[in-house]
């Protein structure tokens, strides 16, 4: 049977960044339905908002999963899990105590310290709102050091929303506005119903002082972005997580690669005008 | 009437309109409210208002038998609330329900397709005016049934 690393133990050490080490789950929430958050200890290591590690459910495969924590603590790694897959349906039945593998954590960030002093927007779709919170709780943790925060978040319906107690939290900061839509509701439901973008001129931000932060399917983050254009935030303010199939998280296997990218190491955070190009690039 | 024209003028919809034209239409409209939950339209009904919205919340609907009426789209403070006014069979196609308290410019839509036939300038303006937010709408509609988020993989 696996058992957790000892405290204090590094990932490098237990045999270099291609092998996981193991560690028991110390918190576990299921946000909704098929989607689960836990906590497993970091062991010394640090992170930056954006970037993923591979976790490893044992005897089905490993999956990239970006973090989903505040940054202010580095002890614990938190990560949002959608059950879509055989690994990643093996990693959201793993419950408190039980044991996963963890290797990372890798790739770039999202730009923090470019948006100090600016106005910050971020835009969510989905599951997509998970590596964008590492993002929101830095922003309230130096609340003094942006302008406004404005997060438009979109989701399925009212029953998909991830973390609808902290959206209500944030809503009650001051200069931090939160607009939600949802693609369709019930009558039950008294907020927007539509797609993201159609919120976007919501949002209470100096175009020329903003920084973006987007996201979601890649689709929704083109035409995001393309709105973003249309509202005066340029290609080089605004920046995405893309997803691709990552294996190994060191741009050496080329499952990631894209273009002459390779995902897992050049990215998941991208400025769009470095990546809107190659979007439009079916081929790739 | 002079006063209807400027109500009608703070709402985004005429911004760039000749004054005349505004006075012109202005004949066709008048001040409606509706409280929360008050049904404004219904599925297969004749079209024959439409409605600017100056404050206030509506919620497009559809009925689906076995599920009830699901909300495809709401529309807000400064968007149009209707358009299958313009063209034949002038019928809606959907519900709309007030979500809130909504405050709105109601045109009667035979008075202002007369007005667009007696004058073609007015009917380019109206058309100018309702592509775009048609287009838009479009558009979304279109990534709303595409379920981005539901077949999105973590």
């Amino acid at each position: 049977m696996l058992k957790p690393l000892d405290a204090g133990a590094r990932p490098a050490a237990a045999g270099g960044i291609m092998t996981p080490y193991f560690a028991a789950v110390t918190k576990r929430v299921r946000e909704i339905p098929d989607v689960v958050t836990f906590e497993v200890p970091s062991n010394g290591v640090s992170f930056q908002p954006g970037q993923f590690n591979m976790l490893y459910a044992a005897g089905v495969g490993e999956v990239p999963i970006s973090m989903s924590g505040n940054p202010a603590r580095q002890d614990v790694f938190v990560h949002t899990i959608r059950n879509v897959g055989a690994v990643s349906h093996a990693l959201a039945q793993i419950k408190r105590t039980g044991v996963v593998g963890v290797r990372g954590p890798f790739g770039t960030g999202w730009p923090i310290a470019q948006a100090r002093g600016k106005d910050v927007l971020i835009v969510a779709g989905g599951i997509g709102l998970a590596p964008l919170r590492p993002v929101i709780y830095a922003l309230i943790n130096q609340r003094e050091a942006f302008g406004r925060i404005a997060l438009v978040y979109g989701a399925r319906s009212p029953e998909d929303l991830l973390f609808a107690k902290e959206l209500d939290a944030w809503r009650t900061i001051p200069g931090f506005q939160v607009e939600v839509t949802v693609d369709h509701a019930t009558r039950e439901w008294r907020g927007n119903v539509g797609f993201v973008t159609s919120l976007l001129g919501e949002a209470d931000v100096d175009p020329d002082e903003t920084i973006a932060m987007l996201c979601g399917p890649e689709i929704m983050m083109q035409f995001t972005a393309g709105a973003l254009a249309d509202r005066g935030i340029g290609a080089d303010q605004v920046y995405v997580s893309m997803e691709r199939s990552m294996k190994c998280a060191l741009g050496f296997c080329g499952h990631c690669q894209w273009g002459p990218a390779f995902v897992c190491r050049d990215g998941p955070v991208y400025s769009f005008d470095k990546i809107g190009p190659m979007m439009a690039i079916r081929e790739l | 009437m002079k006063e209807m024209a400027d109500i009608l003028r703070q709402h985004p919809f005429v911004h760039g309109l000749d004054d005349g034209v505004v006075d012109f239409i202005a004949g066709c409209a008048r001040n409606v409210v509706f409280q929360a939950n008050q049904m404004i339209l219904k599925q297969g009904d004749s079209a024959d208002w439409f409605y600017l919205i100056r404050r206030g919340a509506v919620a497009l609907e559809m009925y689906a038998p076995g599920k009830g009426p699901i909300t495809f789209l709401t529309v807000r403070d400064g968007e149009i609330l209707g358009s299958t006014w313009l063209l034949p069979p002038y019928r809606w196609t959907y519900d709309a329900r007030a979500v809130e308290v909504t405050r709105a410019i109601a045109f009667d839509a035979e008075c202002l397709r007369n007005k667009c036939e007696a004058d073609h300038h007015v009917g380019y303006e109206m058309m100018k005016r309702f592509l775009p937010p048609l287009i838009e709408r479009l558009q979304n509609a279109r990534m709303q049934s595409l379920d981005l988020y539901g077949a999105q993989a973590s």
